[in-house]
């Protein structure tokens, strides 16, 4: 009985942090922290601090990845699957609905001038993000020649994006295992 | 069949996209944009639509091409595909947990895919910037035309505002007023092609 009240609740609860994050990603972290650490210690502090490196090594969106981590902490498998099914649900929902409506709207002279303005807004936004996460990545020769390699390849030589994560990890493997662990590419 | 194709494009979109968000934007590009789904210009207003409404990106627009191309049982086949492979990956850690993030060919993998990933990111951020303000370049007259002068200056404006850490949504609320304003004053105007 427990565990199905828990696995409502988890539900409910990333139901809930799926509905009212906005933008995503590093901004859910705070909220997922008060309900999964403060309000119901699901998970501890240090642990929420692992899965968060951990996201960060594995694919994938980081609100998908703390869902299912804290739910099957709390309650197992299906514990997990409630948790992210609650998390996307929000989404589901609402982008479904935009979607029937955006089709609608952009007939409209107004929504198309909108628009207009919007993408250059957006071109600022992914250029703010691009920003932010080459302030995270490590500072030595190696990783600036992986990133050029990769722009140059994506932008100019139009090769598979699959190819060159996939490129990524292995050089990045062979790198660390040729120069030992913590010395790689520095 | 649409339904499995929706659910294999973005299984495979799901495993490999690292650093979430706009790091999937080459994916969407070489696995959406080239099969005709969706435009580069349709992804662009869907970005600002996402980051406008709750939910991470990756599950927004997995939805929405879904949505688009098979109705609601598309929107669920895409997004259970973009779900499945953190879902599963995280179950495995989650489960054995053997300190996975210290693990010394973890590490080295991630040496790789960090920087790679970011490289992507760059070559989405280049990609949006060419549609909005390079495409179609005719010489320098570009730099006189009418909806040229006006993007630049909403790009500025957003850039200035996010790099001062001010809500996306903002930003995006601002050019769509900025927008609107220039697209009728131009038309006033006659400024518009």
């Amino acid at each position: 009985m427990k565990i199905k009240n828990n696995i409502i609740k988890l539900f409910i609860t990333f139901f809930k942090i799926g509905a009212f994050t906005f933008g995503g990603g590093y901004a859910m972290i705070p909220i997922i922290h008060r309900e999964a650490v403060e309000k119901n210690h699901w998970v501890t502090d240090e642990e929420m601090l692992e899965m968060l490196a951990i996201s960060e090594s594995t694919p994938g969106p980081i609100a998908i990845n703390s869902a299912t981590f804290v739910g099957y902490r709390v309650a197992g498998f299906w514990g997990a699957a409630a948790a992210t099914f609650g998390v996307v649900l929000p989404s589901l929902i609402i982008i479904t609905l935009i979607a029937f409506f955006l089709k609608r709207f952009s007939e409209y002279k107004a929504v198309r001038y909108a628009f207009m303005g919007i993408r250059a807004g957006v071109a600022a936004l992914v250029i703010k993000a691009f920003i932010t996460m080459s302030k995270k990545c490590p500072k030595n020769i190696t990783a600036y020649v992986f990133i050029a390699l990769a722009f140059v390849s994506v932008t100019f030589f139009d090769i598979s994006a699959i190819l060159i994560i996939a490129c990524g990890g292995v050089m990045g493997l062979a790198f660390n295992l040729v120069f030992g662990g913590e010395e790689a590419g520095k | 069949m649409i339904y499995l194709e929706l659910f294999w494009v973005f299984f495979k979109i799901g495993l490999f996209t690292f650093g979430g968000g706009y790091a999937m934007l080459p994916f969407i590009q070489q696995e959406v944009i080239a099969k005709g789904w969706l435009t580069l210009e349709e992804t662009t207003n869907f970005i600002a639509v996402s980051e406008s409404t709750p939910g991470p990106f990756a599950v927004n627009i997995a939805t929405y091409i879904g949505v688009e191309k098979a109705s609601i049982p598309g929107a669920l086949c895409a997004t259970f595909g973009i779900v499945l492979p953190s879902f599963i990956i995280i179950l495995i850690v989650a489960k054995f947990f053997f300190a996975f993030r210290e693990n010394k060919y973890v590490k080295g993998i991630m040496t790789g895919i960090k920087p790679a990933a970011i490289g992507l990111i760059g070559a989405a951020a280049f990609s949006i910037f060419y549609n909005v303000f390079i495409r179609g370049w005719q010489g320098f007259s570009k730099f006189t035309d009418y909806t040229f002068l006006y993007s630049a200056v909403i790009f500025t404006a957003c850039l200035v505002l996010v790099l001062r850490k001010k809500s996306p949504i903002l930003s995006i609320a601002v050019s769509a007023a900025a927008g609107i304003a220039a697209g009728y004053a131009g038309e006033a105007l006659g400024l518009l092609k």
